[in-house]
């Protein structure tokens, strides 16, 4: 394991990391040339790939003829990746967007790692700034052999030679070929060591807001999702699993089961019990006639309530792990604390988990649409004891992912009742299993401290994070030395602020083993930016002064931050008056590499109801791929985050979620949406990433505006509405 | 045994009285362009034309679907209110991970069938029984806007003045 880069150096250079997975970085470069990735030589890989005349790295195949197929090494669950991979590659390759078909690629951590999360996973806002450099050079690279094919069959310079749309032409001469024509020549050609990469004044496609490539197949139903795959002979299951979280199987009375039309096989399992039907329907309906007795276990006493009052006294006499520490705290000043507390999360992704798996005694077939494809084969291999290379992957687009396809436990449940039967087996979990079975976002209970000076500002600032870690379990090779998993103090270690004294320290707080937790989109940034952005409001209103230029004053050595802030107050109109009731709140923060800023106007009704007005967001991401991504992922982003703050949280008693479905784990809708504007910075920095940003700035900017609105602090999600109740008494006529 | 017209095209099936519209076409009829989401009628996912309402097919039986007309995804693009809306969709570039797509826009093309000129509150009220949990909403609001005015929506900001990027800000504000 190699020393961690220095942070500061990693900032200055436009990309604040995920520490969670920062120490799986090998070089201090996403990608310095080429050759780390192997090309694709063997005949399987040919094969697999229908021979392909020219394949000169892992993600470019041409024909002779037919499109150029492009092999996608980041999963696309929503956010854009096929369509900006696609055009890093394009751009340097000189062929467009409207020339290319796209691949899933196959499990392999060698040709496919994202190397920010040193496997091939997809999540961490990691895609583009892992891979940006090294998909435009492999463009690069097939351009220079097909252009060296052309020049070489020619007899002229290969630099008189130019590249519109896949054809080389040679305008002295006047000759023409395609990539087509070239490919089975080129294909003898040397690989070259190093490339040039186009000046970005050059680009054709990045930096334009195109159409992504994958929008038409979901615009009229034709797109394949993991739940739409249908092989033949496949029959249908759906589980129950114990409710009570590590619970086991006692009995199973299966006769009702197996009596309903279409079902035709009940499989147990150890904590599950699975019926497999002609249909779902069928198989419901045979899940639903079940008689389980469950043997709840050691954990039938968990419940939230406890849970907090737990990771409270953890907070207060707890040992913690020191994630940073600067300069002196022994500062004079008036001592403000606060004390924040966010909830465990289900992620509710649209597609319900689902995986088609065929078992036979000489191999493993599995369809489904996950982050993490090499896990999905090394769980495969755990379980029927196959060698990998008997495991065949076939990824599919993600129904949703938000960190819940980071886990392969439905695959895995998939893969035990498909063993015990010779047909595939489509495996359908329902909502209610999705959710009382999720691998929640963990709780936090966050103690923040500063002192302050005469003029209001922070000279000490302390924030004691209490909370359970992922990566202990997900990834315990990027714990640091000392324990500390990174993403519990991620965005609340180095605040965007001028704080030269400060600590930030977690205290470990362990849920039963049973309760595994898992990332969550926007991870360590959204559950820090809420705490450390409503504490610096709170200090900005205890110093009475205005919320954006008590940041001014705290930004002064961050140009990039303050000039998001500055973009989003001039676009917002920050400081225009304001009816009774209805206030702005801001957030700023350097998530995943960007800089952001939300500005957000509510109003709260008489009632506590809170409706999101307007919003305004200033975000600079370095060199932006495609606008037209980045600006929905912001506006989503922030959807996503705001349905956490005003409705997330999965509770449990007795062991048991509490929550099951939509009617009780709320999602926002669209006519609580509120016009959201994106204003990009332009930039030439490294991209930074997108994936989570709009997410982790979302909550505070919300309650940073319901306390402008109402004067309430709320300093736990999600909000309360019973705090926020107009506490005067109506007057007389009062027409609300 | 049950017949039920789906796009046009009479289709006899084995299938218990029970059984929701939504498990017939994706399981047994091999429409999977129909997506289940909740299977309680809360997230809108599998919304599906029957004659000229939206319907949640994860709790209509098809028995008591009757003569009535089901349209899908499949083939709202033969219907003008749906070719206009899909069109729409593509231009303003709504979708995202796409999942909640097929019933958005089976819900949007009902919504112009009966309002061809809906204000934002007619948008929201049909469109509210449909979650997008990637939160598209924004753009879905503007592709029904751009579909019933026939007036393009301008895509996107690009601020400050350095840039070497396309500014077509004008008219972004939504």
């Amino acid at each position: 394991m190699t020393a961690r880069p220095s942070r500061r150096a990693t900032l200055q250079a436009g990309g604040a990391f995920t520490l969670a997975f920062l120490l799986f970085r090998r070089s201090g470069k996403a990608s310095a040339n080429i050759s780390p990735r192997p090309q694709p030589g063997d005949a399987a890989a040919a094969a697999a790939d229908g021979h392909p005349a020219f394949a000169p790295n892992a993600f470019i195949r041409i024909d002779r003829t037919g499109p150029i197929r492009l092999v996608m090494p980041n999963a696309e669950m929503g956010q854009g990746i096929y369509t900006a991979e696609a055009t890093l590659i394009a751009e340097e390759l000189d062929v467009g967007l409207d020339q290319v078909v796209l691949e899933h690629a196959p499990p392999n951590k060698v040709l496919y790692a994202t190397p920010l999360m040193g496997d091939q996973v997809t999540g961490g806002s990691a895609s583009i700034r892992s891979n940006w450099r090294l998909l435009r050079e492999t463009g690069a690279l097939a351009r220079r052999m097909l252009v060296g094919t052309a020049a070489q069959q020619w007899n002229v310079d290969p630099a008189a030679c130019t590249v519109e749309r896949g054809s080389v032409r040679h305008a002295a001469s006047g000759r023409v070929a395609s990539y087509g024509d070239l490919a089975e020549a080129a294909a003898q050609q040397p690989v070259p060591a190093k490339v040039m990469l186009k000046d970005p004044k050059d680009f054709r496609l990045i930096g334009k807001p195109l159409r992504r490539l994958d929008t038409p197949g979901k615009v009229d139903g034709t797109t394949q999702f993991g739940i739409d795959v249908r092989v033949p002979g496949m029959l249908i299951a759906t589980a129950v699993t114990c409710p009570v979280i590590g619970g086991r199987v006692e009995s199973v009375d299966a006769a009702a089961a197996r009596a309903v039309p279409g079902v035709r096989d009940v499989v147990r399992l150890e904590d599950s019990v699975a019926v497999i039907g002609e249909h779902f329907w069928a198989a419901k309906t045979g899940a639903d006639a079940l008689y389980v007795t469950w043997a709840p276990g050691p954990n039938a006493e968990f419940s939230t309530q406890r849970m907090m009052a737990a990771m409270q006294e953890a907070s207060e006499t707890g040992k913690s792990v020191v994630a940073r520490q600067v300069g002196n705290l022994s500062q004079n000043g008036k001592l403000i604390e606060a004390v924040y507390q966010l909830p465990m999360l289900a992620h509710a992704q649209m597609e319900p988990l689902n995986a088609v798996v065929h078992v036979r005694p000489d191999g493993c077939e599995i369809w489904t649409g996950t982050q993490v494809p090499t896990r999905v084969v090394t769980a495969a291999t755990a379980i029927t004891g196959l060698p990998n290379e008997k495991i065949i992957l076939h990824n599919q687009y993600l129904g949703g992912g938000f960190g819940r396809r980071l886990e392969t436990d439905s695959v895995e449940l998939a893969i035990k009742i498909a063993r015990q039967v010779p047909y595939p087996v489509k495996l359908v979990l329902t909502r209610e299993h999705d959710i009382q079975h999720d691998i929640p976002r963990p709780a936090y209970y966050d103690r923040l401290t500063a002192r302050v000076n005469s003029d209001g500002l922070p000279v000490a600032w302390t924030d004691r994070i209490t909370g359970a870690s992922v990566a202990r379990r997900w990834a315990p090779a990027s714990l640091r030395a000392d324990g500390l998993d990174r993403d519990t103090t991620e965005g609340a270690d180095e605040p965007p602020y001028n704080l030269p004294n400060l600590k930030v320290e977690w205290v470990p707080f362990d849920l039963p083993p049973a309760l595994p937790v898992g990332w969550w989109r926007g991870v360590g940034e959204t559950h820090n930016l809420f705490t450390v952005e409503s504490f610096i409001d709170e200090l900005a209103h205890a110093a009475r002064k205005d919320a954006v230029k008590y940041r001014r004053a705290l930004l002064q050595k961050n140009p990039r931050v303050l000039g998001v802030l500055n973009l989003a107050a001039g676009k917002f109109d920050w400081g225009a008056p304001l009816g009774p009731r209805i206030g702005r709140g801001v957030a700023v923060g350097s998530p995943f590499g960007s800089h952001v800023c939300a500005m957000v106007e509510v109003e709260v009704t008489p009632q506590g109801e809170v409706r999101i007005r307007r919003t305004v967001v200033a975000v600079d991401c370095g060199l932006v791929i495609n606008p037209n991504t980045v600006e929905s992922q912001i506006q989503g982003g922030l959807v996503f985050g705001w349905t956490a703050a005003l409705y997330g949280q999965l509770t449990y008693e007795g062991g048991a979620a509490q929550q099951s479905n939509f009617n009780d784990y709320r999602m926002m809708r669209i006519n609580e949406t509120p016009p959201i504007e994106v204003h990009i910075v332009s930039s030439t920095a490294d991209p930074g990433g997108l994936g989570e940003v709009g997410t982790a700035i979302a909550a505070p900017a919300l309650v940073n505006a319901v306390f402008a609105a109402t004067g309430v602090r709320l300093r736990k999600l999600p909000i309360d509405r019973t705090l926020l109740v107009q506490a005067e008494p109506r007057t007389k006529g009062d027409p609300r | 045994m049950i017949t039920l017209n789906i796009n046009g095209q009479d289709h006899t099936l084995d299938v218990p009285g029970d059984m929701p519209l939504l498990w017939a076409l994706r399981d047994v009829l091999g429409l999977t362009g129909t997506k289940f989401g909740c299977g309680i009628a809360q997230c809108g996912a599998c919304t599906v034309r029957v004659d000229r309402q939206a319907v949640r097919s994860c709790i209509l039986p098809v028995s008591a679907v009757g003569g009535r007309k089901v349209t899908t995804i499949e083939a709202i693009g033969e219907t003008p209110e749906g070719k206009r809306i899909q069109q729409a969709w593509l231009e303003v570039e709504v979708v995202q991970c796409g999942y909640c797509q097929s019933g958005q826009i089976i819900a949007a093309a009902t919504l112009m069938t009966h309002i061809p000129a809906p204000t934002d509150a007619d948008i929201d009220a049909a469109m509210a029984g449909n979650i997008c949990r990637c939160g598209t909403y924004v753009r879905i609001r503007e592709a029904i806007r751009q579909a019933a005015t026939g007036s393009k929506v301008a895509m996107q900001t690009i601020s400050d003045a350095a840039g070497s990027l396309p500014d077509t800000s004008q008219g972004n504000r939504r």
